[in-house]
């Protein structure tokens, strides 16, 4: 037993404790976050315009008390991780039979490990009994209220906090704050100025409702809600039809994940028995109450959902395009926070793919698989972007990727790590491209940047930071969470024991995608902030309500990998991590009878060092491209080159073939638009209109004709006879294709009427032999 | 207060046949007073409406409510026998406050050849044969109020329609008549099987139950009823009337026709067909289910080649109550609460939609959506409206459509004892996809109508203004409870389970006679659900 629990590091004792409902204030209380910027919302819209701010004050106002409430809220949450009594407290799971078993017994979980099915015997209630000792619960807060009874059931509408929603909310407010303070300068002057402040508003409360939402049906609430901020915000210039297109597109490939979203909790609903709640729905998942198949089913399904809200290939191709809204929107909505939401939707049902995709264990599965393309073929199509915020956009794509790829081999807390991290040097990245595209007023790299490092220094320096930490290089926080995630994989057997499988395909792939990532970042900075300035005008530094965000982020782009540092860094041992070793994991991990028995990789020195120097092979080569053979082409020319004349995408034939492919954007959104979407609204809905006009209104119409001759028949001789029916009746049986009924006089509506009631009275007859 | 519980439902119904009386004793040319008279009959409906809601026991929704009954047509024992539960109060309440909103949009509206005390008063007429067919409890009564209905909307639509209304309106008419003539004879055949004792939807239920009618006969009435309610509803493929009258009708015929003139017939299955025949709904509920998935995709297709902004609303009431069908299909508590919440939802919506698209004609003299474009930039406020309600029509979570779509998508993935469990699924997974579609033309819809630049056309037309005041008073109720609904379901769920649970549950649990083992298939994994229910039950009760 102790053999075996130390062999896997991370196989702990996890106590059988899920929730309590009595905590701290700020923990039971935690709805008030969202609802103040979503009232936020209200205020603005129907007051903003008359304020001098134009409603930005509310909205800062608003989310500034939610960011302190976030603060309060992760103290209160650090304090209670650690110092909850759940001994003696209030807390319980929804298994009944735990609490049964718990006091005598010890309950048992089923670990796969490379197809032998191990028992580990987990101790709780007789403390370090037979060597497992007993490690702290992180016991999450919940509180509920009635929302609607439907199949005589109640069901309930409240929050939850545990260690991932204390981060988020950390992350969405700090990051709304920053960008409401930046927008203020960056919009000033717009045509929907109060407006745009308002949707930031409720995005920032929709985005909050989510994570802190308990039950799956408050989360696709939620969820939808974000979607149709992103859509009003990327369609925020609407009077031009690209933005509207935009706004259109993001808005309908969510729907198409939508659809794995729906069907994905449905089947987690019935699967569970019958609930929304999402601790209860874990609970299941871990304990084997829900079969194998749901838990498949379900996990497939909202992958879909994952893919489109999350930007994985081959659903991301709404990303890129929602750079048309504005860069504040882009750097809050689409890089740091609502483009996660699915990432957060993994993380929060994590036993659910954990089960279904069968994650321990395996060396491939479906979300390791979609995350790894996605890193690498997001990546690609960076290096061909003009517009700088496509080149972050598609690196979103990528860094998403990764979060997606460490879920899909069970590294969930490197995932949150690189999602935390991330947030910062990527809103950093979009906020800092914003301040640049300010001053030269276009996005365009190629064009109207270069040199830009002279304008604008505090702009310059807080990019280059970002953009070391995105690329991953010591100590820069971009650092911490991408080699977490390598290890995490487990390839070619790091991390000591494989721990939760051997996906040696995911760690080249991340690799691969690291050397990528500074390789493009390395393309980006030289053209907008090296050689000399191709634009127009005289652009200069902008004011300190965009610079101040910026260095904030800057800061937290490179300090934010320390709250994570490997177990054993600098001490040695990783067995036994130090008081600064592993805060984060520690904080945000729940560790509880509604998670995952995940284990955690030993750090591996020789992977941080391989893995630094491929990530900085990528970057030196585009440095000897760009900083080297540009610039001495440049100089020797006399002109303002972006790249060299008859360079190797023009003159090297399958290195053309992939340029064409990645400017074409591997054609994907020439089948969406043309193909799938062209022919739904071209030829399939027109020919489906034509069947209803032609052949179900044909035969109604020629039900009517029929009906109006034999009318007239029996009018003609049974009724009337002779020469007046004649007269009627031949002029209406001259009148032929479909013009039937339309010149029926409507007199004669009731002698219809009284023959249809004669022909019910005969049917009525026929009834009563059938019987 | 108990006077008005013996009165009120019989007031409620006569009410506007009184206002409609005294509107006769008026000349024609005195406009005002017939307005006056109109709006305060319907307004003193919603007042009684309102106290209704207030003396409505919600702990007994499942119960007949201000239940009258008496003698009426003694030789084929018709009772005039009126009642309101959780199933029917959600529709009254509709009906009853829709219909001054209408009035309200009239006052200075009226379309051509004007004539106000006639449209009035065929409103109030309309008015009574919707309250009717929503209180009634007894067929022969329901059945005449259901045909009191047709003829007003008939008129409108011939008298005050558009071009091509003559022809719009005899469809119309025609076409549910015969629907009509074909409920009729299922209703006879009913009575005249069950012992020609009762015409009482409790009475008939009961004498199925005892096996009095055969399950062959069964299956017939059920059919009957399916085309009657099925082309009011309307359900592919007999929906074809509803886009031409929807188009030709004025403004208040469209918003009265798709509020709740639709309702009738999926109320009909849910309040007549399926309870008093339980066994035969089994039967067709995955030929439903079909038509319902087929409604939804092709009533979706069918709004992405329209050109008329008005017909293309048109065509999305069958996608929509596609959704309502298939929860009804489903035959469960959820999907069948689902489906009256749909109902609701759907009157709102997409009578605000039409009450939108009125507006829009009003002031571009058009509903080529090509030759629109630009509202949020001529009209922003008119905009931003008709931006929300596409919202809620594509079935946003926090808005009202989403609880009619979601549950029935939902219910669809565990239908009730004996239905097909796989072909339900596949319903569901085709459901789903109409939400993209749906998405797909109120979006495009909204993009081409209300975002760019106006065209030249329009650019600076004086007449393209924000809504005026008689639109504000019509239209801010429905928008707030869009949202309303929409953050709060429970106001409707809670009112319409137990009487869901009463009048479906019970009836289809109960002892369903020779299709034992048809019954069995899917009772295994029924029973799970419902322990697993239990379960959750006592744990929720636990937990507070």
């Amino acid at each position: 037993m102790t053999g075996l629990l130390s062999s896997f590091l991370a196989v702990e004792a996890v106590p059988d404790v899920s929730f309590t409902t009595e905590a701290n204030w700020f923990l039971e209380n935690v709805w008030i976050i969202p609802l103040l910027p979503i009232l936020s919302f209200f205020a603005i819209l129907f007051f903003g315009k008359r304020l001098p701010q134009g409603g930005a004050e509310i909205g800062i106002a608003a989310v500034g008390l939610a960011f302190v409430l976030a603060i309060l809220t992760n103290i209160a949450w650090l304090d209670h991780r650690d110092n909850f009594d759940y001994h003696d407290g209030e807390t319980r799971t929804h298994l009944e039979k735990h609490d049964d078993h718990a006091e005598d017994e010890h309950a048992s979980a089923l670990l796969e490990v490379d197809g032998v099915t191990e028992s580990v015997v987990l101790s709780f209630a007789e403390e370090g009994a037979e060597g497992a000792e007993e490690i702290h619960p992180s016991v999450a807060v919940i509180s509920e209220r009635s929302w609607f009874t439907n199949g005589d059931v109640d069901f309930t509408a409240g929050t939850i906090v545990d260690g991932p929603v204390a981060l988020m909310l950390f992350v969405v407010t700090t990051i709304s704050l920053l960008v409401h303070i930046y927008s203020t300068d960056y919009v000033s002057g717009d045509r929907r100025y109060t407006h745009f402040f308002a949707f930031l508003s409720l995005f920032t409360g929709s985005m909050l409702a989510y994570v802190v939402s308990h039950n799956i049906l408050q989360m696709i609430v939620t969820w939808e809600l974000v979607g149709l901020c992103s859509f009003a915000l990327i369609g925020h210039w609407w009077e031009e039809k690209p933005n509207s297109d935009a706004a259109l597109k993001a808005f309908l490939t969510n729907r198409v994940g939508d659809i794995g979203l729906l069907v994905g909790m449905v089947i987690l609903f019935f699967s569970a028995g019958g609930t929304f709640d999402v601790v209860e729905i874990n609970e299941k998942a871990v304990s084997g109450e829900i079969s194998q198949t749901a838990l498949t089913w379900a996990a497939i399904s909202l992958t879909a959902a994952v893919m489109s809200k999350s930007g994985q290939f081959v659903l991301h191709t709404w990303l890129p395009d929602a750079m048309a809204g504005p860069t504040p929107v882009s750097a809050l909505i689409h890089a740091a926070t609502l483009v996660v939401a699915g990432v957060f939707m993994i993380a929060r049902l994590y036993p659910v793919f954990w089960y279904g995709f069968v994650i321990p264990g395996s060396d491939i599965n479906g979300l390791a698989l979609i995350g790894s393309i996605t890193v690498v073929f997001g990546g690609l199509l960076a290096f061909v972007q003009n517009d700088i915020k496509k080149v972050l956009a598609y690196s979103t794509v990528s860094q998403l990727g990764y979060m997606v790829l460490a879920l899909g081999v069970g590294a969930w807390t490197a995932a949150l790590f690189h999602l935390f991290t991330h947030a910062f040097f990527k809103a950093g990245l979009f906020l800092g491209s914003g301040s640049v595209a300010h001053s030269v007023h276009s996005f365009d790299m190629k064009k109207d940047m270069g040199g830009m490092r002279k304008f604008m220094p505090t702009t310059f320096k807080t990019f280059i930071i970002c953009s070391i930490a995105l690329a991953g290089v010591f100590p820069f926080a971009g650092f911490w969470s991408k080699d977490e995630i390598l290890v995490g994989t487990g390839g070619f057997g790091v991390g000591a024991g494989k721990a939760n499988g051997e996906y040696t395909l995911m760690l080249v792939m991340g690799l691969v995608g690291a050397m990528l990532t500074g390789a493009y970042m390395t393309r980006c900075i030289y053209l907008t902030f090296f050689g000399e300035f191709r634009g127009h005008g005289h652009p200069h530094e902008s004011g300190p309500r965009i610079t101040i965000p910026l260095i904030i982020l800057s800061v937290f782009a490179f300090g934010a990998g320390f709250l994570n540092f490997p177990p054993g860094f600098l001490t040695g041992d990783a067995k036994k991590p130090s008081f600064w070793q592993e805060r984060f994991g520690h904080f945000v991990e729940p560790l509880a009878a509604y998670f995952p028995p995940i284990s955690h990789s030993v750090p591996s020195w020789w992977l941080a060092i391989i893995a630094s120097v491929i990530g900085l092979i990528g970057p030196a080569i585009a440095y000897f491209y760009y900083f080297v053979l540009v610039d001495r082409k440049a100089k020797e020319t006399g002109e303002k080159l972006t790249e060299l004349p008859n360079g190797p995408t023009t003159s090297v034939g399958f290195l053309k073939a992939g340029h064409t492919l990645l400017v074409n954007k591997y054609y994907l959104d020439h089948l969406y638009q043309n193909v799938i979407v062209g022919f739904t609204k071209g030829p399939l809905s027109k020919a489906a209109y034509w069947f209803n006009q032609n052949v179900l209104d044909g035969v109604v119409d020629e039900a009517g004709r029929t009906a109006v001759r034999s009318g007239n028949f029996i009018y003609r001789y049974i009724d009337q006879g002779a020469i007046e029916g004649v007269v009627n009746g031949s002029g209406r049986a001259s009148t032929s294709g479909g013009q039937g009924l339309r010149k029926i006089q409507t007199g004669k509506v009731q002698q219809y009427a009284a023959l249809l009631f004669a022909g019910a009275t005969v049917l009525a007859g026929i009834f009563m032999f059938v019987n | 207060m108990n006077e008005l519980r013996e009165w009120g439902l019989t007031l409620l119904i006569f009410a506007p046949l009184i206002g409609a009386a005294i509107m006769m004793a008026f000349p024609k040319t005195d406009e005002g007073i017939h307005k006056v008279i109109a709006l305060g009959t319907t307004i003193v409906t919603a007042i009684i409406g309102v106290i209704l809601l207030i003396d409505f026991d919600y702990d007994r929704a499942d119960e007949m409510q201000w239940a009258v009954e008496r003698d009426w047509i003694d030789i084929i024992r018709a009772e005039y026998a009126v009642g309101i539960d959780g199933m029917s109060l959600p529709l009254l309440i509709l009906t009853l406050l829709v219909v001054p909103l209408v009035i309200i949009y009239s006052w200075n509206h009226f379309p051509n050849p004007h004539n106000p005390k006639a449209f009035l008063m065929l409103i109030l007429v309309l008015h009574t044969g919707m309250i009717g067919s929503f209180v009634a409890r007894d067929l022969v009564l329901f059945f005449v109020f259901f045909e009191v209905v047709l003829l007003p909307m008939f008129f409108m639509i011939a008298v005050w329609g558009g071009e091509d209304r003559k022809y719009a309106s005899l469809k119309f008419f025609l076409y549910t008549l015969f629907g009509s003539a074909l409920m009729l004879v299922s209703f006879l055949a009913l009575f005249f099987l069950a012992g020609a004792e009762t015409f009482s939807i409790v009475g008939l239920a009961e004498a199925v139950a005892d096996g009095d009618i055969s399950r062959n006969a069964q299956i017939w009435i059920f059919g009957g009823m399916l085309l009657g309610f099925g082309i009011k509803v309307p359900m592919f493929p007999f929906h074809t009337w509803l886009p031409d009258a929807h188009t030709q009708a004025p403004t208040q015929g469209s918003v009265i026709l798709a509020a709740v003139l639709l309702k009738l017939g999926t109320y009909g299955f849910v309040r007549i067909a399926i309870p008093i025949l339980p066994e035969a709904a089994v039967v067709w509920a995955p030929w439903i289910g079909l038509l319902a998935c087929i409604g939804i995709i092709y009533g979706a297709l069918g709004c992405l080649a329209q050109t008329d902004m008005k017909r293309l609303i048109a065509f999305s009431s069958v996608a929509h109550m596609g959704y309502v069908m298939l929860g009804i299909a489903t035959l469960t508590d959820w999907g069948i609460n689902a489906a009256i919440f749909g109902m609701v939802a759907h009157g709102l919506i997409t009578g605000m939609l039409f009450f939108v698209a009125g507006s829009v004609k009003e002031r571009y003299h058009t509903l080529e959506i090509s030759r629109l474009g630009g509202l949020l930039v001529s009209a922003p406020r008119m905009g931003w409206i008709l931006g929300f309600i596409s919202m809620a029509s594509l079935g946003l979570p926090g808005l009202a459509g989403f609880w009619g779509e979601f549950p029935a998508i939902l219910a669809a993935y565990n239908p009730a004892n004996g239905l097909p469990v796989g072909l339900f699924r596949v319903y569901m997974v085709i459901a789903a996809l109409g939400t993209v579609l749906a998405a797909g033309y109120l979006l495009w819809l909204l993009q081409r109508t209300a975002m760019g630049e106006p065209s030249e056309e329009f650019a600076n037309d004086p007449h393209i203004t924000d809504p005026n005041r008689e639109e504000w008073i019509a239209w801010t109720p429905l928008l707030v409870l869009i949202l309303v609904f929409g953050l709060v379901p429970g106001l409707i769920f809670n009112v319409t389970d137990p009487a869901v649970e009463a009048n479906i549950s019970d009836c289809l649990s109960a002892d369903v006679g020779d299709d034992k083992a048809n019954f069995d298939v899917g009772a295994c994994e029924r029973d799970g659900l419902d322990a697993a229910l239990a379960e959750l039950g006592v744990a929720i009760g636990d937990g507070e």
